[in-house]
């Protein structure tokens, strides 16, 4: 067999709150016992699937951004550095120029175009990533140092960990952040399929509607997984039959399954639903591995 | 003294713009001869980020003694706007800078 790069499966929503995390975790456990898995917890203004993944770190690595340091003694104070940031990151405020690190792209023009080179550029540490292991599930998050303002670099820098150090595991699974803004066009940018999880409800509909549009203009595959299915109305479904979007899987609304999962643990393995659930993604994924 | 204002337009009558990166106008009183001075801000509409420090290095060019606005600096402005030698007083929205004005010397402002 050729060696290909790994399947990478993203799991989104418009809504937060809809159900990425149980479904991430819950399949990524799944998958990993019939092959080896990544999950990837790009969700890094606030990653949780280490609450449900129960393996042993192994590691841990600071993430940097570059960002323009101010050497007071070479300045000539031209102002040239404020006039260039598009951000407005770095300003001439009297006779100091002053960065601010949150702000910063990390583009390099103030530094560039220093006539003095008065602006050297230096890491500054805007996250951290943590490796699992347990058995045949790796697991990889970052996570964002408060305060940082940006997701992006680090959504970015994960990416380009895991296809690194993970190139030999055929299935990716990356749980990305919630919403259509530029964090999830980043977490789901370099995915060959995306499950949107939605529930069903008007606040569902609307922001899988959002969701969808960002997804067509992105010419992503995506199907959706309704969650909580059961309660609230019929309407996701009818909206999925109108654009034709394949509904690859419903998890029922159950209480078992909210008390499982508010003591941190997985439910496939307890709640047949969610078994059955898992079973039609992983055949999906299966198809999609297989059309590549 | 000088007095700033976040002004939503050029006159005496002009609303405070509440607002202090994103304002639209800055408006400078000379105590001394009277004169209003405007200064246009319009074109931060088009910054995504980095309004407030934009417009805070505008304050370090301008140097104005008071600044009179709204809703006061953000978290960012209020960093860069530190070092300058500038009291701000805050919560005039609602009203003309004439009305402002009157309430600053009335001693009525808030001070941040």
């Amino acid at each position: 067999m050729i060696s290909r790069s790994p399947l990478k499966i993203a799991i989104a929503s418009g809504k937060g709150g809809t159900g990425k995390t149980l479904l991430s975790t819950n399949l990524a456990a799944y998958l990993s016992e019939f092959e080896p898995t990544l999950l990837v917890d790009l969700d890094v203004e606030e990653p949780n699937d280490a609450l449900f993944i129960n393996a042993p770190l192994l590691s841990t690595a600071n993430q940097h951004k570059m960002i323009p340091v101010w050497n007071e003694q070479e300045c000539i104070l031209c102002g040239k550095c404020a006039r260039v940031c598009k951000f407005h990151a770095v300003v001439r405020l009297g006779k100091t120029i002053s960065v601010f690190n949150q702000l910063c792209h990390s583009c390099y023009a103030c530094s560039e175009l220093c006539p003095t080179n008065a602006l050297p550029m230096q890491t500054h540490i805007v996250g951290e990533t943590r490796f699992f292991e347990k058995e045949s599930l790796s697991f990889i998050e970052s996570r964002l140092v408060v305060g940082e303002e940006q997701a992006v670099p680090l959504i970015n820098k994960t990416h380009s960990i895991a296809q690194q150090k993970y190139n030999h595991i055929k299935t990716h699974l990356l749980d990305c952040p919630p919403g259509t803004s530029c964090p999830v066009v980043a977490a789901t940018k370099d995915a060959h399929y995306v499950i949107l999880v939605t529930e069903p409800t008007p606040f569902g509909l609307n922001d899988l509607a959002l969701a969808v549009e960002t997804m067509r203009q992105l010419g992503k595959d995506f199907g959706v997984v309704i969650n909580r299915e059961g309660h609230g109305n019929s309407s996701v479904k009818e909206y999925c039959q109108r654009e034709q979007i394949p509904v690859i899987a419903s998890i029922p609304f159950q209480r078992e399954i909210a008390e499982l999962y508010s003591t941190g643990q997985l439910v496939y393995s307890t709640i047949p639903a969610v078994r059955q659930a898992l079973e039609q993604i992983a055949l999906v994924i299966k198809e999609k591995g297989a059309a590549r | 003294m000088k007095i700033a204002f976040t002004a939503a337009g050029t006159t005496w009558d002009s609303q405070i713009d509440s607002r202090f990166g994103r304002t639209e106008f800055i408006v400078i009183l000379n105590e001394e001869t009277q004169q209003l001075e405007v200064i246009d801000n319009s074109a931060v509409k088009n910054e995504a980020h980095g309004a407030g420090t934009a417009t805070a290095q505008k304050m370090y060019e301008l140097k104005p003694d008071v600044l009179i606005t709204g809703n006061g600096p953000g978290d960012t402005a209020a960093t860069a706007l530190k070092n300058l030698n500038m009291k701000i007083f805050v919560d005039a929205h609602n009203l003309t800078l004439q009305q402002a004005y009157n309430s600053y010397k009335s001693g009525s402002l808030k001070q941040l």
